[in-house]
């Protein structure tokens, strides 16, 4: 048995797609020179019948992908966020979202935590773009235990999805299990002053902060929104009742991502006061990956303070 | 600039190897085989061949030089220093935050660095973009691109190939870093190139074949490039990667991963 709470995101990919390709033949995966970094080399080893190295060829991988899928096999793809999004797009979107092909995207080093390869590798509009794709479906894990039941929901679910992972190992949030569950948040803690809707790695930061806050006396629900698209509307329009007062948290830029996505939903539903923690229209740099979280106000304390912040602005509002 | 001979830029290549060791060491990550590998291609280019002036980055009169395989950053941000853009203390900086060294190049904040690279294949058109720009507004200008091998598995490298015959475009020369490595394995294994003369060849391009580590053979075909009229150039030179360091040549390990402590020393005793 592998113990995937050892595992990052991406070592947890490649090790439930090699297990899960023993007993499914129809799962093919397909690489675009960066096994060695997105992890698919665990299944290249164990089914090379299987296993499709395209070169360094993302738009031409993406559209192969969509016809394997086309012929009844399951094919996941694989490379780099910003590649796997910014690099074939109209790939995706012809060849797969537009005919609801079975293909999976699974990139890695989302996000600026890719730390010191700079802004060129650092995916903080693939999110964005894949949300915007009618018939994607879009996934951002936690950690490592969530992101193989996502993959696992993914490879069981047809049509096309988009499953971002991280390069680094994160904190476990789910070492007793996750029942994780297409289009629905997961709540892991509950309070009454605000909700923190979360997604990816700043939901166990916003953990965190909301175990900061609690010293305080304010006591937060925290969502795990791993499924960006289709989004759990009711969990956000039942936090914004309960608690009156949202903060959201991504590790991505704030336009069209999470943020952008519970604005939505709050202002055609139950608008109440949200701030959204994310990247504010700029390109980030090379530098380790704490250091560009902080940099960019992605941090605990920074969630604890704008949960602050809008429970002023709700107290504002009902006074 | 003072003319460097022979024996002069086969030191200079020597001391920029020597930089890249130090800096991706001290960084503690970055891509030593290819910077490796672009080492001497690299020196004739900046200390022999182009025009320029680390004075004035923005001068409009300089070659251009595109580094398309823009993870190889580390021994242009060498170069750079070496020839004047910027301190040669820096260096260290590289990929560390706030540095104007950024892990793949940056045209926001490196001077001499003209083209932002780091998602491979995009190189060839961005030079081509520029040679047409020199030929509106009749400057003589050159524009050097180095490609990587791996790289020309992009199917934008051959869009560019086909465009730049298409306008008879003589002011470019592409070169192609061919160390017959990728970031998976050898090219051969990953995405067959070859065969790779005859591609080039076939969308019309004058191909030349030099070994990329002999200095002569790069300063001699490059300059036989430029007298080539009504078509581009392309060189394609044979390297090794990871050049240099013994435990790095013709090693996939080594290409994107920093040297220890004491891998560096010996690196940069090899180098000496
Ligand atoms: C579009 C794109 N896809 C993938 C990568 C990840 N990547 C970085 S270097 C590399 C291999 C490059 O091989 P080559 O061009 O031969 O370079 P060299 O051997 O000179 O290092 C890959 C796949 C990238 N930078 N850009
Ligand atoms: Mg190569």
């Amino acid at each position: 048995m592998i113990d995937y709470t050892e595992l990052s995101t991406r070592e947890a990919y490649g090790k439930i797609i090699t297990e899960m390709g023993a007993v499914d033949t129809r799962i093919v995966v397909l690489d675009a020179d960066l096994s060695r970094s997105v992890m698919t080399k665990y299944f290249a080893q164990a089914h090379p019948g299987r296993f499709f190295q395209c070169g360094l060829a993302e738009q031409n991988m993406i559209s192969i992908a969509a016809g394997l899928a086309s012929c009844g096999k399951i094919p996941l793809a694989s490379t780099f966020a910003v590649f796997a999004s910014c690099r074939c797009f109209d790939q995706v979107r012809m060849c797969v979202a537009q005919p609801k092909a079975n293909v999976k995207i699974v990139s890695t080093h989302g996000g600026i935590t890719v730390g010191e390869d700079g802004s060129s590798h650092q995916a903080i509009e693939d999110l964005a773009l894949y949300c915007s794709l009618p018939n994607f479906n879009v996934i951002a894990p936690s950690d490592s235990i969530e992101t193989v039941e996502a993959i696992k929901a993914a490879i069981a679910t047809d049509g096309p999805f988009y499953v971002r992972l991280g390069r680094s190992k994160t904190p476990v949030i789910y070492a007793n299990g996750c029942k994780f569950k297409l289009g629905q948040a997961d709540m892991l803690l509950d309070g009454r002053d605000a909700s923190i809707i979360a997604t990816g790695i700043m939901v166990s930061k916003s953990i965190e902060a909301a175990n900061l806050l609690k010293l305080d006396g304010v006591h937060c629900r925290v969502l795990n929104m791993s499924t960006l698209k289709p989004v759990d509307r009711l969990s956000i329009i039942a936090a914004a009742a309960d608690t009156g007062a949202i903060v959201t948290a991504e590790e991505h830029l704030l336009h069209g991502g999470l943020g952008s996505i519970v604005a939505q939903v709050l202002s055609a539903n139950i608008p109440v006061p949200l701030v959204s923690i994310g990247i504010d229209d700029t390109y980030c740099q090379s530098g380790k990956p704490d250091e560009l979280l902080e940099m960019n106000g992605l941090t605990a304390p920074a969630i604890a303070a704008a949960v602050r912040d809008v429970v002023t602005k709700k107290n504002k509002r009902y006074t | 600039m003072t003319d460097y001979n022979i024996t002069d830029l086969e030191n200079t290549a020597r001391k920029l190897r020597r930089h890249v060791i130090n800096m991706i060491s001290t960084a503690g990550s970055g891509h030593p085989g290819g910077s490796l590998s672009a080492a001497d291609i690299v020196t004739a280019l900046y200390f022999k061949i182009m025009r320029h002036d680390p004075g004035q980055p923005q001068w409009p009169e300089r070659d251009r030089f595109v580094l398309s395989k823009g993870h190889a950053a580390p021994i242009l941000y060498a170069a750079l220093a070496e020839c004047g853009y910027f301190p040669v203390d820096l260096l260290t900086t590289l990929r560390k935050t706030g540095a104007c060294l950024q892990g793949h190049t940056d045209s926001r904040l490196t001077p001499g660095v003209d083209v932002s690279a780091g998602s491979l294949g995009q190189g060839l058109s961005v030079g081509i973009g520029m040679a047409l720009a020199a030929r509106l507004d009749k400057k003589d200008y050159r524009t050097y691109i180095l490609l990587g091998d791996g790289e020309c598995d992009e199917g934008q490298v051959w869009e560019a190939a086909m465009f730049a015959p298409n306008y008879k475009l003589d002011n470019i020369t592409a070169i192609v870093d061919y160390n017959s490595l990728q970031l998976d394995g050898f090219t051969k294994d990953i995405m067959n190139l070859e065969p790779f003369m005859d591609k080039w060849r076939s969308f019309k391009w004058e191909v030349m074949e030099i070994d990329g580590h002999a200095m002569q053979q790069i300063i001699d075909a490059i300059r036989q490039a430029k007298t080539v009229k009504g078509r581009p150039t392309v060189i394609v030179a044979h390297t090794i990667k990871g050049k240099g360091v013994s435990f790095m040549e013709n090693n996939v390990d080594w290409h994107g991963k920093a040297p220890n402590k004491s891998e560096t020393e010996i690196a940069l005793k090899e180098l000496s």
